[in-house]
C-alpha cells in the first residue's frame, strides 16, 4: 500500500460528500466497504466486523459508517458538537500493514485536508473497552487541537490476545466534517449539496430527533422496562451459547456467535440508557460493565471456535 | 576509537515516556559494552516523539582479550572426570597446570579469551535491549512478535571513526540495521543517511527535527513569554505542562490565540483546567484585569500561512469545549442559587454509593456532618456552621462541572457555595476539606475547614477499619496512608489537642451492630437495608460521647432493639464482654487501638522526615494520652532536641544506669523501690549533691509538665545528667549496710521517676 501522489482534492461541500470520500479511499486501498450494523451501538468498534473480526487468525479488512448511540451526550441539539445520536467511520486492517499511519494521513487529504496548512498529530491515548473485555495502544489524532480520529492497535478483545494486531481507525464523521466544511455548530452543516434542488442541513434531518432522545433519555425511558430488558438479554445471549455447537436439525456445525453478540449489544445499550438516566450508582456500574464484559468474552470464546474465528474441523 | 550512533526511529512514543526511555536506553546499552569490555569516555540520550537516540563516545574498537582461570578437578580424578572438564574449557591436557592446594592437586585450566570486535557485541547488547526495553506499556503490531511502544521502525546503529562510519550489521524481527534516518513527518520526511552524530544531528536539524527536548522546551517558553509579553500578557507556568508539550513536537512553533469573550467569566480554575487537560494549552493572564484571556499553543510545524489555519482551528475547538464548560457552569449555578439549592446535589447523592459495605455518599455527608459538628467546638468553630460546611462539602460530586472535571471537585463546591449564599467559611471547606492530599501540600488552617477535613478523614478511617479493608503492603487501594498522615498533619500543624480514642470507638460499634443484625432474624431485604442504613447512619455519634465502654455499648443495644423491635442475641450481658464460640472474649475496642496504632505507625513516618527517631516516638508513645497526637508530638520534639545535646546524650546512660541496678536489685528483692530516699542516710557529698539536683529539677519539671511545657522539663532532666554521673562514680549504690543500700536504691527511683516524666526513657537507643 503506497502513497498516492498528492493531487488536488476538490473541496467537499457537504456532509456526505466526506463520507463519499472516505468510503472510495478506502475501497481503494482494498477495504470491503460494509455497511452499517442494524442495531443501537455506542460505537462503530461493536460492529461484528471489528469486535469479533479482530479476533483469530484470517486476514481482513474492512471500512464502514456505524450510527453511533451515546445517550448521555445528548443535549437537545444545542450544543455545537454533542449529539447522543452520531456518525463514526471505522476501518479494520487485520494484519496491521506497516504504513497505516501514511494511509490513514492519505485518508485525510482525500477529503480535503490541505497538509500543508495542518497541523497534525498522533497524541498517546490508550483504548480500553472494560465492557468488551478489549485494549489496545495508540493515539487520538489531532488536527490543529481537534481530536478527529482515534487510531489503536488492538491487543486484547474479549479477553483474547490479538494475534495478529488488528489496525483500527475510528473517525468521529460530524467533527471531522465540520472542521473540513468550516462550520461552527453542526446543525448548521449541509447534509446534502448545498446547490442540491431540495438543500438539507444536518438540522433539517437530526434537530428534532436530538430532542425527542435526549428527553427520552434523560427523563423519560422507563427503568424498570430498560432493567427487565438488560436482564433479558444477558439470559438470552446466555442460553444462545449454551446451545450444542452442532445443530440437531442440520446436523451442521453451527455456532450461533452471531445472534448472541446481538443480545450482548443489546444489554449494552441497555446500561447506556440505564446510566443516562442516572440510575446506576458508582459501585453498581461497575457490576453492570462486568456483566457486559462476561457475555462479551463468551462471544468472544464461541466466535473462536467458528470459522471465520479461525477455527478448521484439521486443526481442531 | 570509534564512536557509536544509535537511533530507534518508531511511530509516535508517549510524552510522558520519552525522558525515562532516553534513560533506560542510554543505561541498557552503556551497562551492556562495558560488561562485555567495552569502555567508552562518555555517552549521551536524546528523544523525540518518535526517536530514541544514543551517542556513545570514545569506544574501544574491541574488547580486549582475557585469560580466564577455571579450577578443574584433582589430578589424580578419574580419566572421565578431566576429559569432561577439558571439553568444557575447551583446551588440551598440556595446557593444564597441577597445584598443590590443601585439598591435594589440583588442576587448572588458562582459558585464552580472545577480544571480540565491538560491532559484534553492540549488535547483541542493542537486540538485547530492544527485546527486554522496560516501556511502562508495550504493544505488538502486525504479524509479529516483538515488542515496543508502538510499531518500531528503523534501527540506526553505525559505528563511525575517522576513516567513516560503518553500519554495525544486525536484524530484529526483520528490521535490518542501517545508516538512515528520517526528518520531520510533515515539512522533511526523507531518508536521511548519516555518519556520525553531529552530522546526525545538524541534519536533523535542518529537517525540522529538534533533538533536544531541554531545546525544546526552552524554545517553546522563551517563544511562549515574548509572544505574551509584547501583547502586555504573562504565560502562567506548568513545568509539567511544558515538558509534556515539548514531547508532542519534533519543530515547535507557538502560536497565541484569543478566548472568546463569552467565556472569559468562567472562574479562572475551568478556563485554566479546560485548556490544559483537553488542548495542553498554557493559560495566558492579562496582569491587569487578573483574568486569563488567551492561549498558547505550540504546533508541531511551520506553515505558509504562518499558522493561521491551525490557529484558527484550534480556536474553534476551544470554544467548543468551553461552550461545554459554559454549559455545565450555568446549569450548576442554577441549582445552586435554586429554592433548594446545594441539597438538590446532596440528595441525588443519596443514589450514589461510598462503597458497597459503607453505604451511600449521602449517609457518608451525614456521618461527617455529625463528626463535624462534635470536633467543632475543639478547634474553635462553630457547631452549626461546621455541620453545615460537610453538608455542603461532597455535594458538588453531583455537579455537572465535577462529573466532567473530577479534578475541580472541592474548588467547584466553593464557588457554588458562594452562589448559594453561604459564608465564606463553609466555602472555603468545601474546597479545603480534601486537603491535605500530598505530604508537601498545605494543611487547611481555618476552623471550619479543619473540622470537616478531620470528619472526612475520621470517617475514613473508622469505616474501612470496621470492615476490615486496612492498607496491606503496597495496596491501600482507599488511600487511608494518606487520610491518615492528613489527620496527622491537620492535628500537629494546627496544634489541635483532641484525645483521639473516643471518636475511634466507633469501629467497634459498627462491628458489634453487624454482628448483632447477623444473629438474629431478618427477613426481609428491605428490613436488612433499613438496619444497615441505621448502622451507618451518623445519627448515634452525638449520644455516644463521653460514655465508657459499658455505657456505650448498652446504649447501642438499646438503640438497636428499639430500631428493628427485635431483642438483642446476646442476651443481658454486657455486649462487649461476650463470649464468641471459642471461649473468646469479643472486645468490639480492639480495632480501635489498631488504628491508633497505625495512626502511631504514620506519625513515625511523619517524623523521621523531620529528623526525629523512631525510638523517642515510641518512648514517647510508651506515655499516657497517646491518643492526643499533638500532645505526643510535643514530647517527642522535646525529647529528640534535648538528645542532641551533650547532657541529654549522656543523661540515657546515667538513667539507664540507675534504672538496671535498680530494676535488678528490685527482681532480686521482689520489692519496688519507691518509698523516697532521705538525704539524712547520704553518705558521701556526691550523693547529697544528687539530692540537691534532683530537689532543684523537680521544682522546674512538676511546674513545668502541669503546663505540659516539655522543652523545659527535658532540660531541667539534662541538667542531671552531671549530679547523676558524679554519683555513680563515687558511690556503690550496693553498699554492705543494707540501710544505705535500700536509701540509694530509692534515690535510683527517684531518679527513673523524674526522668520518666516525659517519655519512657527505658526505650530510647543508647
Amino acid at each position: 500500500m503506497s502513497k498516492t501522489p498528492a493531487k488536488a482534492v476538490e473541496k467537499p461541500r457537504s456532509f456526505q460528500s466526506i463520507i463519499l470520500a472516505l468510503q472510495n479511499y478506502w475501497a481503494s486501498k482494498g477495504c470491503a466497504v460494509l455497511q452499517p450494523y442494524d442495531m443501537e451501538v455506542g460505537a462503530g468498534t461493536f460492529h461484528p466486523a471489528t469486535t469479533l473480526r479482530s479476533l483469530g487468525t484470517q486476514p481482513w479488512a474492512a471500512a464502514y459508517v456505524q450510527p453511533s448511540r451515546r445517550p448521555t451526550d445528548g443535549r437537545y441539539g444545542e450544543n455545537p458538537n454533542r449529539l447522543q445520536h452520531y456518525y463514526q467511520y471505522q476501518v479494520l486492517i487485520k494484519p496491521s500493514p506497516p504504513d497505516l499511519q501514511e494511509l490513514y494521513l492519505g485518508s485525510l487529504e482525500a477529503i480535503g485536508i490541505n497538509m500543508d496548512l495542518h497541523d497534525i498529530r498522533f497524541v498517546e491515548d490508550d483504548w480500553e473497552s472494560p465492557t468488551l473485555g478489549a485494549w489496545g495502544l495508540g493515539w487520538e489524532v489531532w488536527c490543529d487541537g481537534m481530536e478527529v480520529s482515534q487510531f489503536t492497535y488492538f491487543q486484547q478483545v474479549g479477553g483474547h490476545d490479538c494475534h495478529p494486531v488488528s489496525g483500527e481507525l475510528t473517525y468521529g464523521l460530524e467533527r471531522l466534517a465540520m472542521y473540513v466544511l468550516g462550520v461552527d455548530h453542526v446543525m448548521d452543516m449541509p447534509f446534502n449539496d448545498p446547490d442540491a434542488l431540495i438543500p438539507l442541513t444536518y438540522r433539517d434531518v437530526f434537530k428534532q430527533t436530538e430532542e425527542e432522545y435526549a428527553r427520552w433519555n434523560f427523563d423519560t425511558a422507563n427503568t424498570d422496562v430498560l432493567l427487565r430488558q438488560f436482564e433479558e438479554a444477558e439470559a438470552h445471549c446466555k442460553h444462545i451459547l449454551e446451545q450444542p455447537p452442532v445443530d440437531p436439525k442440520t446436523g451442521k456445525r453451527i455456532i450461533m456467535v452471531h445472534p448472541a453478540y446481538d443480545q450482548c449489544i443489546k444489554a449494552s445499550h441497555m446500561f447506556n440508557l440505564l446510566d443516562a438516566r442516572g440510575v446506576i450508582s458508582v459501585t453498581e456500574r461497575q457490576a453492570y460493565i462486568g456483566r457486559v464484559r462476561t457475555l462479551a468474552k463468551k462471544c468472544a470464546d464461541a466466535f473462536v471456535q467458528t470459522a471465520a474465528g479461525g477455527w478448521s474441523e484439521d486443526a481442531a | 576509537m570509534p564512536d557509536l550512533l544509535i537511533e530507534l526511529f518508531s511511530e509516535e512514543i508517549p510524552a510522558r515516556m520519552q525522558t525515562r526511555a532516553a534513560q533506560d536506553l542510554q543505561k541498557l546499552v552503556t551497562n551492556g559494552l562495558v560488561e562485555a569490555g567495552l569502555t567508552y569516555a562518555s555517552a549521551a540520550a536524546f528523544s523525540t516523539p518518535r526517536r530514541l537516540t544514543l551517542t556513545v563516545e570514545g569506544m574501544l574498537d574491541a574488547s580486549p582479550a582475557v585469560v580466564e582461570e577455571r579450577k578443574g578437578p584433582k589430578a589424580d580424578a578419574p580419566q572421565k572426570a578431566i576429559d569432561g572438564f577439558l571439553r568444557g574449557a575447551g583446551v588440551s591436557r598440556d595446557d593444564l597446570e597441577e597445584r598443590d592446594t590443601p585439598k591435594g592437586k589440583i588442576l587448572f585450566a588458562k582459558i585464552n579469551k580472545p577480544g571480540r570486535p565491538a560491532s559484534e557485541i553492540i549488535a547483541e547488547v542493542l537486540e538485547q535491549t530492544i527485546r527486554s526495553f522496560p516501556w511502562p506499556k508495550s504493544m505488538r503490531w502486525g504479524s509479529g512478535s516483538l515488542k515496543w511502544v508502538r510499531p518500531l521502525h528503523s534501527i540506526l546503529c553505525i559505528l563511525s571513526a575517522e576513516d567513516g562510519a560503518q553500519v554495525v550489521p544486525m536484524n530484529v524481527d526483520g528490521i535490518t540495521s542501517g545508516d538512515i534516518t528520517y526528518g520531520h513527518r510533515f515539512l522533511a520526511p526523507d531518508a536521511i543517511k548519516v555518519n556520525n552524530f553531529e552530522d546526525y544531528e545538524a541534519k536533523l536539524t535542518r529537517a525540522n527535527v529538534v533533538l533536544r527536548a531541554d531545546a525544546r522546551a526552552e524554545t517553546i517558553w522563551n517563544d511562549a513569554t515574548n509572544v505574551a509579553f509584547a501583547s502586555g500578557m504573562e504565560v502562567v507556568e506548568d513545568a509539567g505542562l511544558l515538558a509534556e508539550v515539548a514531547g508532542l513536537v519534533e519543530w515547535p512553533v507557538v502560536l497565541m490565540g484569543n478566548i472568546a469573550e463569552d467565556f472569559l467569566g468562567l472562574p479562572p480554575e475551568v478556563l485554566q483546567t479546560s485548556m490544559k487537560e483537553h488542548q495542553k494549552f498554557f493559560s495566558v493572564r492579562n496582569p491587569k484585569t487578573g483574568r486569563i484571556e488567551r492561549f498558547i499553543t505550540v504546533a508541531n510545524r511551520t506553515t505558509t500561512d504562518e499558522g493561521a489555519t491551525i490557529l484558527a482551528g484550534n480556536e474553534k475547538v476551544l470554544s467548543a469545549r468551553l461552550a461545554d464548560a459554559k454549559f455545565f457552569w450555568e446549569n450548576d449555578l442554577r441549582v445552586a442559587t435554586s429554592e433548594d439549592g446545594m441539597a438538590t446535589w446532596v440528595k441525588a447523592l443519596e443514589n450514589v454509593t461510598f462503597h458497597n459495605k459503607l453505604g451511600t455518599q449521602a449517609e457518608l455527608i451525614e456521618r461527617m456532618a455529625e463528626l463535624a459538628g462534635e470536633l467543632a467546638p475543639m478547634v474553635g468553630a462553630k457547631k452549626e456552621e461546621a455541620m453545615e460546611a460537610a453538608r455542603v462539602a461532597k455535594a458538588d460530586l453531583s455537579s455537572e462541572m465535577v462529573y466532567e472535571f473530577p479534578e475541580l471537585q472541592g474548588l467547584m463546591g466553593s464557588y457554588y457555595a458562594k452562589a448559594a449564599g453561604m459564608s465564606d467559611a463553609v466555602a472555603a471547606a468545601a474546597q479545603e476539606h480534601y486537603a491535605p492530599l500530598g505530604p508537601s501540600d498545605d494543611v487547611p488552617t481555618a476552623p471550619v475547614s479543619v473540622a470537616v477535613a478531620l470528619a472526612e478523614k475520621i470517617d475514613k478511617l473508622t469505616g474501612f477499619w470496621a470492615i476490615d479493608e486496612k492498607p496491606t503492603g503496597s495496596k491501600d487501594p482507599f488511600a487511608l496512608r494518606r487520610a491518615a498522615l492528613g489527620v496527622i498533619r491537620i492535628f500537629v500543624e494546627n496544634d489541635v489537642r483532641i484525645s483521639l480514642m473516643p471518636f475511634l470507638y466507633r469501629i467497634g460499634e459498627i462491628q458489634f451492630l453487624s454482628d448483632f443484625v447477623e444473629h438474629v432474624d431478618i427477613t426481609t431485604s428491605v428490613a436488612k437495608e433499613a438496619v444497615f442504613e441505621a448502622i451507618m447512619s451518623g445519627e448515634r455519634i452525638p449520644k455516644l460521647k463521653g460514655k465508657d465502654a459499658d455505657a456505650r455499648f448498652e446504649f447501642l443495644t438499646e438503640w438497636i432493639e428499639d430500631r428493628i423491635g427485635v431483642e438483642s442475641p446476646f442476651g443481658d450481658d454486657n455486649p462487649n464482654l461476650v463470649v464468641d464460640e471459642q471461649g473468646e472474649r469479643l472486645d468490639y475496642d480492639q480495632a480501635a487501638h489498631n488504628l491508633l496504632s497505625f495512626l502511631h505507625d504514620r506519625l513515625k513516618v511523619y517524623l523521621k522526615d523531620q529528623g526525629i527517631r523512631h525510638d523517642i516516638i515510641d518512648a514517647c508513645i510508651a506515655m499516657p494520652q497517646n491518643d492526643d497526637l499533638t500532645l505526643l508530638v510535643k514530647r517527642a520534639r522535646a525529647l529528640s532536641e534535648t538528645l542532641k545535646t551533650d547532657d541529654g546524650e549522656n543523661l540515657i546512660q546515667g538513667f539507664k544506669r540507675a534504672n538496671n541496678i535498680l530494676t535488678q536489685a528490685e527482681e532480686a528483692d521482689g520489692v519496688e523501690y519507691s518509698y523516697g530516699a532521705d538525704v539524712k542516710f547520704a553518705e558521701t557529698d556526691e550523693e547529697r549533691a544528687l539530692f540537691k539536683a534532683l530537689d532543684a529539677a523537680e521544682a522546674i519539671i512538676t511546674p513545668a509538665m502541669e503546663k505540659q511545657d516539655f522543652t523545659t522539663a527535658m532540660s531541667a532532666m539534662a541538667s542531671l545528667r552531671g549530679p547523676i554521673d558524679a554519683f555513680f562514680e563515687a558511690v556503690q549504690v550496693n553498699s554492705e549496710n543494707p540501710t544505705v543500700r535500700r536509701n540509694r536504691l530509692n534515690l535510683l527511683s527517684r531518679i527513673r521517676a523524674t526522668c520518666t516524666s516525659v517519655a519512657d526513657l527505658t526505650k530510647v537507643d543508647g
